[in-house]
């Protein structure tokens, strides 16, 4: 990527934003496929999904799983926008020392 | 980190003058010793080395101009890492001659450049003028055919006849917020006599004597008859138009447009020659810049220095008088000897040390770790001359109590990693020098931020609150499938009830205490406030009980250093007995709750608020008591800490009273043991000690036995110590309670937070709707940063900070004390550098 379009600060910001989501949001994935009980309030719930359920828990289990999911594309976003950030910073350096 | 303050002695140095500007840049290199001012009621004009200074301020003001015009270059000063020493007297006249030969050079370039670039803006002018009425010439081709008659010597313009009238023309520039004005004048003055074309520049020009940059209008006036010429040439005067004179036929025009062309290339080829010459000549003096502007500072702080030494009668030395620590008087001595060798002095310069009464400045070394402690407590107060300081207690405890505060551990994740961030790159950043005041105060705290970072990831495990949300290492000590085992549930139970509560008294419920921290099933529970408030807050009560005692007790180590022995016993002692036998028990009395009372007594469990109140009124026979013996116990320590408030209160002023009227009433029954009394009664008296070099400073009393000794303010200052100490220890405890407050509205915070913003980016079911998590987590980390780091973050500084000063210092320290400010190059402050110069 060839085109500058943010300066330093803000290349610096996403590169922090981006490193801090990756890590983050891979934990709160893993924790949300071994379906740890303390993020029970935070799956889509329906109280269809509790009572009518033949195999119970498989629909809780299901639900965990997808936000699990959701969390881990989130994740990559973040690899790729962490990348972006990097090349950005990476032009701005090279200009600040073509400049000097 | 020290304990107490160092210990300083005055001294006397006795500099010859040759070597004397020598043996001050030594000082000032090493930066050991304050100097004191000699001649305090001698303005700054009659002192002896004004000229001097005067010379240093005149090559600054060289400088400054220099710099400056450096900084319009844009061209980049380089700065040494090492600086330069001050420069002997000889080649300072070298540096003058230079600095003012370069301003020379200088200030006739600039002025050259300047002349050049008002001709070439009176040549532009005259081009266009004449290119523009051109136009207007040719539109009104009439005036072609007409004969040109003499020139009119009346202001340049030329005559022509028409019809038998004069026909002048008056040609030139003028700014084009002007031009309405100037023509409504000419048309009232003149009525009609003259015609006015006028047509704007394409090209803005510069105004050289205002600068500005707008654009010009070029106007034709023809006019009849010479005294309306006159009149248009007064007219143009007044609004400053710029005159040109006005062809008079095609040829002569196209001639001065092709003599103006070569001209203003020829000015241009000067101009840009002029300009290489000046950016040569800066650069060459930037390459000097930064050696000589720290040069003069450094000579101009020496003469400072020798301006408040005094001379001796002979006139052949000068004496100062510095304050320098005990423990650097043989590199003092050394560094005299140095600037004695470099001076060429005949005879050495040398130092004296001289007893003094006054206080001397308090110095207390620290370094890049524990200056930022040193600082926040230097900012209540510096400590008195030889006073126990707190700050190394506050490199521990500063951080604890801002990580009960603030408990939550991926916010001390990220805290803590910022503050590496900083720690690793310092030197990069002690280069760069910010100029934004709020970065320079984080990043001088950056050892404590991580302090309190490390700290919080600590007490965050503890609460066990990461981002609101509880970690579950070692697995609940609560099991729910027990309560379905024991029979006490059913399924039927979950789905009549919204709300259930679990026994720990069923077998198998609670299986023991989680092996660090809180229970993470209790961030599922509804009643998980009731449980963390008691809990948090009867920990603010230990703590703060704790850290009051360890302040009670460190003025123990005052009374004994400053030889008050009388002040262990009629001060320290009332005021611990005070604080234990009250809120010492009071603890006691938590502790013992949580002990002895387990989930099978905990409905019969009383409320220790409820006892200790009783304990006050006396009034404790209703309720069942704690422990056997708990009334007695309670009355002995109620009537302890009453006694010990008159001692506290009458204890000290009335021994003081003994010892002004005597102090031997006691004594004189007993004959010859007074003898033996007297000289082992060392309170009162200072002490020499055998060595001679110490026994000067240590007479050191804060109190020395006044000559008038006035009881009653000895009295009123007691009571008020009395009162002030026994209301401060309740109204003190109680402001402990702010660790519980602030931790609970953080946790709220961070949960309300999370409920808010995460879970929404949670609950998208839709396909495509899971891109919303992206940036529902940069908001949520975004918030994060500024309400629960930033806000939270310098809040819980600030509490922490309030409890150091008031709730801790105010046990022990008087903070009342100078600080000591060495004479050191590197301390003073620069300039150039404050303006952005450098």
């Amino acid at each position: 990527m060839r085109v500058l379009f943010c300066g330093p600060k803000l290349a610096a910001c996403g590169i922090v934003l981006s490193t801090w989501g990756v890590v983050m949001l891979g934990l709160l994935g893993i924790f949300f496929i071994t379906h740890s009980a303390g993020l029970i309030e935070d799956i889509p719930l329906q109280r269809e999904d509790l009572y009518p359920d033949p195999n119970p828990p498989q629909r809780v289990y299901d639900l965990y799983n997808q936000v699990g999911y959701n969390c881990f594309i989130a994740a990559a976003i973040y690899v790729v926008l962490g990348a972006l950030s990097c090349c950005q910073m990476r032009l701005n350096k090279k200009k600040e020392y073509l400049v000097q | 980190m020290v304990f107490r303050s160092e210990e300083m002695c005055l001294a006397q140095l006795f500099l010859q003058s040759g070597s004397e500007y020598d043996c001050i840049s030594e000082l000032g290199e090493l930066g050991l010793v304050e100097f004191r001012d000699l001649n305090p009621s001698v303005s700054s004009f009659q002192r002896r080395f004004v000229s001097e200074i005067k010379r240093c301020e005149e090559m600054e003001r060289i400088l400054g101009y220099l710099l400056r015009e450096i900084h319009k270059a844009r061209i980049a000063v380089p700065e040494e890492d090492e600086s330069p020493l001050a420069p002997p007297p000889r080649q300072v006249l070298e540096i003058m001659e230079q600095l003012q030969r370069l301003e020379m050079e200088l200030s006739e370039v600039a002025k050259n450049k300047e002349k050049l670039q008002r001709n070439l803006l009176e040549l532009t002018e005259y081009t266009h003028m004449l290119k523009i009425t051109q136009t207007f010439i040719h539109s009104r081709s009439r005036y072609e055919e007409f004969p040109t008659m003499e020139t009119d010597s009346a202001g340049g313009c030329t005559g022509m006849q028409r019809l038998g009238a004069k026909l002048g023309f008056i040609s030139g520039l003028i700014q084009r917020v002007k031009v309405e004005a100037f023509e409504r004048m000419l048309w009232r003055v003149c009525k009609g006599y003259t015609i006015l074309s006028y047509a704007e520049v394409d090209e803005s020009l510069t105004d050289l004597d205002t600068g500005e940059i707008g654009k010009s209008v070029v106007f034709l006036i023809s006019f009849w008859g010479d005294q309306i010429g006159q009149k248009v040439q007064k007219i143009c005067d007044c609004y400053h138009c710029h005159l040109y004179p006005h062809p008079e036929n095609d040829e002569e025009r196209a001639d001065v447009l092709d003599s103006l062309r070569t001209r203003i290339q020829d000015l241009n080829n000067v101009l840009h020659r002029t300009e290489d010459y000046l950016r040569q000549v800066l650069q060459k003096a930037s390459e000097s810049a930064f050696s000589w502007v720290v040069q003069v500072k450094k000579m101009k702080a020496i003469y400072h220095i020798l301006n408040l030494c005094s001379f001796d009668v002979t006139n052949k030395c000068l004496i100062a008088e510095v304050w320098c620590p005990i423990s650097d008087l043989a590199k003092l001595r050394g560094a005299l000897e140095e600037g004695s060798r470099k001076g060429d002095a005949t005879v050495p310069s040398f130092v004296n040390r001289i007893p003094c009464t006054d206080t001397p400045p308090t110095l207390l070394r620290s370094n890049k770790f524990t200056s930022g402690f040193q600082s926040i407590v230097e900012a209540y107060g510096v400590g008195d001359y030889r006073e126990v300081s707190p700050a190394p207690y506050t490199i521990i405890t500063f951080p604890f109590l801002f990580a009960v505060m603030f408990g939550d551990l991926g916010h001390g994740i990220v805290m803590s990693l910022f503050a590496l961030w900083m720690v690793l790159t310092e030197k990069k950043q002690n280069k760069k020098r910010s100029n934004n005041e709020i970065w320079t105060t984080f990043f001088n705290g950056r050892y404590i931020i991580l302090m309190m970072g490390l700290f919080s990831v600590y007490t965050g495990l503890i609460y066990n609150d990461c981002f609101s949300k509880s970690l579950n290492i070692f697995g609940s000590g609560w099991s729910i499938k027990a309560m379905f085992t024991n029979q006490q549930w059913t399924n039927k139970t979950l789905q009549n009830n919204a709300l259930l509560t679990m026994d720990p008294n069923v077998s198998g419920v609670f299986n023991g205490p989680y092996p660090f921290g809180i229970d993470p099933i209790w961030n599922m529970a509804v009643n998980r406030l009731s449980f963390l408030n008691s809990y948090k807050m009867k920990m603010s009560v230990i703590v703060g009980v704790i850290h009051m005692s360890f302040g009670v007790v460190l003025s123990v180590f005052n009374h004994l250093h400053f030889k008050q022995k009388f002040n262990v016993y009629l001060l320290f002692l009332p005021e611990l007995l005070f604080l234990l036998c009250l809120f010492g028990y009071l603890v006691f009395m938590i502790f013992y709750k949580w002990l002895a009372f387990s989930a099978r007594e905990s409905n019969r469990a009383p409320s220790i608020l409820i006892h200790f109140i009783n304990m006050f009124i006396m009034q404790g026979k209703d309720i069942t008591p704690l422990y056997p013996g708990q009334t007695g116990l309670q009355i002995f320590l109620l009537l302890v800490a009453m006694l010990s408030v008159p001692v506290l209160l009458l204890g000290k002023p009335l021994y003081l009273y003994w010892l002004y009227r005597g102090g031997k009433g006691l004594r004189r029954r007993r004959g010859y043991e007074r003898v033996r009394r007297a000289s082992e009664d060392n309170s009162i008296t200072p002490s020499y000690d055998d060595d001679e070099e110490e026994g000067f400073d240590e007479v050191s009393n804060r109190e020395p036995l006044p000559k008038q000794f006035d009881f009653a303010d000895v009295c009123l200052h007691q009571a008020i110590h009395t009162i002030e100490f026994c209301l401060g220890c309740i109204s003190n405890t109680a402001s402990y309670l702010r660790l519980w407050a602030l931790s609970l509205a953080h946790a709220q915070l961070s949960e309300v937070l999370w409920a808010m913003v995460m879970r929404l980016g949670f609950k998208i079911t839709t396909k495509v709707g899971v891109v919303f998590l992206v940036p529902v987590f940069g908001l949520f980390a975004t918030l994060t940063v500024s309400i629960l780091l930033v806000m939270e973050g310098l809040s819980a500084f600030l509490h922490a900070l309030r409890l150091h000063w008031v709730e801790f210092q105010n046990k022990f320290y008087h903070g009342t004390g100078v600080k000591f400010v060495p004479f050191d190059f590197s301390l003073l402050p620069s300039v150039f550098e404050q303006e952005g110069l450098l």
